[in-house]
């Protein structure tokens, strides 16, 4: 395995970006920082700036206006980095698939800036913070 | 004020209006859930808001843009809480290719927000407005398109 | 860049989550005051209205409860008193019930989100975890009723979607009073606690005639002396039958806030005992056939204050018009009055008493034009931190290191 690859799987430090969603997926991203879920004992920690980070976040179906911001955040982003699609609305749009004011789903945001990005999705809606871990760990099992 | 004395007090500004029309909430308790309907046509609007908010002492809740196929709509909502009655002035404007209204932030600066919403997704003008910038829709926003009207699909 | 004087502008924004409304605010300053403040939004900006009309009216509670995740049971118990308006119907009293009882889970648990945001903003981490501890079982028992912890969507045009099963209510009234217990000890220790008095105290004020002028509505205008509450205004599902006060404080700074929403909680928690033992036997929902032509407003008290939605039918199985007015949409404006003339220090509790969401605190660069400083958003936390720990020192509280908090 790539060592930074290797790396990246211990302790990641993670990056919330909100693209437009309705709160629910970032409220649970909150949740699992207070006691009842505490990932912070599996050495995940949310960082106040994407340059610290190893992974992002992404929650909501991406607004047009969030949209060219989303990328920014990307770019700006440590790599390798994995790109967390959290919730329906992060993988697919969701129920505002139709919107007149959307410009996903984030996948296809992201690989405009990086087609070879590596993202991995967590359906729900919102998903639980039991599936929110399940989801990383899985993720960082694959990679 | 109760529910007859906003009524008394509505029916001295009728000569301004199309009509009053009056419903009632079905699930209200006793005494709750009176919706009153001021029609008026725009020249009309900002006096009535001004005699809602300033005399009657009425909140002001919302405004409402609505495009309705051969004139636009603009309804201010208002409330009066001690009755719980929702007082709305439903302003026509019947000039669709260019369609204006008077402002009111100027009276209530807590219509800024949404008139510049409805600027943004009707294209409807708002006359003496301070500060009609896009509010609601992005940058790259194409100049001209309306989101909220009828022809444009999704 | 030339010498000219350029006003100090400082951007807040824009990702910052919890709300429908992502805003971007740029506060003009002056050294540390706030001297303007200006806000953009659009981020958050889905288009749910123009969604709506593209939907059928049983489908749209299910996109009006993704309008904001923490008012996932206002926002359909507004949209659906609309649409019962224009259809005259009349929803069992069992179902009124159920919405009461939901209604006041959610504001229990989102006003102790804010509680614990709030805390975080100013240097009290402890407070932040006590609160969403102490909010968990109320996600728990909302995910029993209705399979979802939040976005509970559980209203529908006629009734509701999930009825309360009998054997749950013991253990509901049993989780209830071990939250009120913790609630009020909360309360205790937030509001007898000198460092918040001295930090709180006299911050962000929102005058009453401000209050009015900007249309602000829940905890916001009661904060601010201004006493309405649409659940007994107007009253609608059951909370005419209940026993309960509307809280107000006259003083209108962000510690009124606060005592309005902890008390709120606390208020919260009796109402749900009540109505849960008042509960009527029957079915929760009649059927409803087609929705006439006319039009309809439906109001309701989210945690944040008034949800107002206007629906228009034309007679078709889908609304021509939906307007939804969500509760921080007149709030935020209000910052105009309150955060002007405050230190940049103050500025996030301002912005956080409103409860727009987690206050635009996630990424701030302060750019100070005289100094050429740029301030993050780890050194603003940091500032109002610093302050906290300076006027504990002053008022003699017991020392604490930066670090600890």
């Amino acid at each position: 395995m790539n060592w930074k690859l290797w790396s990246l799987k211990k302790s990641i430090w993670v990056f919330h970006v909100n693209t437009g969603a309705c709160n629910n997926c970032d409220i649970e991203i909150v949740n699992l920082l207070t006691p009842k879920f505490d990932v912070e004992r599996f050495g995940i920690k949310l960082v106040g700036s994407p340059r610290h980070a190893d992974a992002l976040l992404v929650t909501g179906g991406g607004t047009r206006q969030a949209a060219v911001r989303l990328r920014e955040v990307y770019r700006q982003t440590a790599k390798p980095c994995v790109v967390f699609c959290m919730g329906a609305c992060a993988c697919g749009m969701g129920i505002f698939e139709k919107g007149y004011h959307m410009a996903g789903p984030i996948d296809k945001i992201v690989k405009e800036v990086d087609p070879n990005a590596i993202i991995a999705y967590v359906p729900g809606c919102p998903p639980k913070p039991e599936t929110m871990i399940s989801g990383v760990v899985k993720a960082l099992s694959a990679l | 004020m109760k529910q007859h004395e906003l009524d008394n007090r509505l029916s001295t500004i009728e000569d301004k209006l199309i009509r009053i029309e009056r419903r009632r909430a079905p699930s209200a308790a006793e005494g709750a859930g009176d919706r009153v309907y001021l029609l008026c046509e725009r020249e009309q609007v900002f006096e009535i808001c001004r005699f809602l908010f300033e005399d009657l002492a009425l909140r002001f809740v919302i405004s409402t843009g609505v495009d309705a196929e051969d004139c636009f709509e603009v309804l201010h909502h208002f409330a009066n809480d001690e009755s719980g009655c929702i007082a709305t002035v439903r302003a026509f404007i019947r000039d669709r290719e260019n369609p204006e209204i008077e402002s009111i932030t100027p009276l209530i600066p807590g219509a800024e927000w949404i008139e510049r919403e409805m600027h943004d997704v009707l294209g409807i003008g708002f006359k003496n407005h301070p500060n009609l910038r896009r509010l609601i829709l992005d940058d790259d926003w194409p100049e001209g398109v309306y989101p909220l009207r009828k022809e444009v699909q999704t | 860049m030339t010498e000219a004087v350029r006003k100090p502008v400082l951007a807040v924004g824009p990702f910052h989550p919890l709300q429908e409304e992502m805003e971007f605010f740029q506060l003009t300053v002056d050294g540390e005051i706030v001297t303007d403040i200006d806000v953009r939004i659009s981020y958050n900006h889905r288009g749910i209205e123009k969604l709506s009309e593209g939907l059928q009216f049983d489908q749209v509670p299910f996109l009006v409860s993704r309008i904001c995740g923490i008012c996932s049971a206002s926002h359909p118990l507004a949209y659906v008193q609309a649409v019962e308006e224009i259809a005259g119907v009349e929803p069992p009293e069992r179902a009124l019930y159920v919405r009461t009882i939901i209604n006041e889970l959610e504001r229990i648990h989102s006003h102790l989100l804010w509680v614990g945001l709030a805390g975080h903003f100013i240097g009290y981490d402890t407070v932040f975890m006590w609160a969403w501890k102490y909010r968990e079982p109320v996600l728990d028992l909302l995910e029993e009723i209705t399979g979802n912890r939040n976005n509970y969507g559980n209203v529908k045009v006629g009734g509701c979607r999930e009825d309360i099963p009998d054997e749950l209510v013991p253990k509901m009234l049993k989780e209830l009073d071990a939250i009120e217990k913790k609630t009020e000890m909360l309360t205790k220790a937030v509001l007898d606690d000198p460092v918040i008095h001295a930090r709180l105290k006299g911050v962000g004020v929102l005058k009453k005639e401000d209050g009015i002028k900007f249309a602000v509505t829940g905890p916001t205008a009661r904060g601010s002396g201004i006493a309405i509450d649409v659940r007994r205004d107007d009253p609608y599902a059951a909370y005419s039958d209940l026993d309960w006060q509307v809280i107000s404080q006259p003083e209108g700074d962000v510690f009124a806030k606060a005592v309005v929403r902890l008390l709120e909680t606390i208020e919260a928690a009796k109402m749900t005992r009540q109505a849960l033992k008042k509960l009527p036997k029957g079915p929760v929902a009649v059927e409803v056939k087609e929705i006439p032509p006319g039009e309809g407003c439906g109001h309701a008290e989210a945690p944040r204050g008034e949800t107002f939605h206007y629906v228009r039918s034309d007679g078709g199985n889908r609304p021509v018009r939906h307007k939804v007015r969500a509760p921080s949409f007149v709030n935020v404006p209000s910052f105009k009055a309150s955060c002007i003339g405050e230190s940049i220090a103050d500025v996030t509790i301002t912005l956080a008493a409103v409860d727009p969401c987690y206050s635009c605190t996630e990424r701030m660069a302060v750019v100070d034009g005289r100094r050429n400083v740029i301030h993050d958003y780890a050194s603003l936390l940091q500032m109002s931190r610093a302050k906290t720990t300076r006027l504990r020192k002053e008022i003699g509280a017991p020392e604490m290191k930066l670090e600890d908090i």
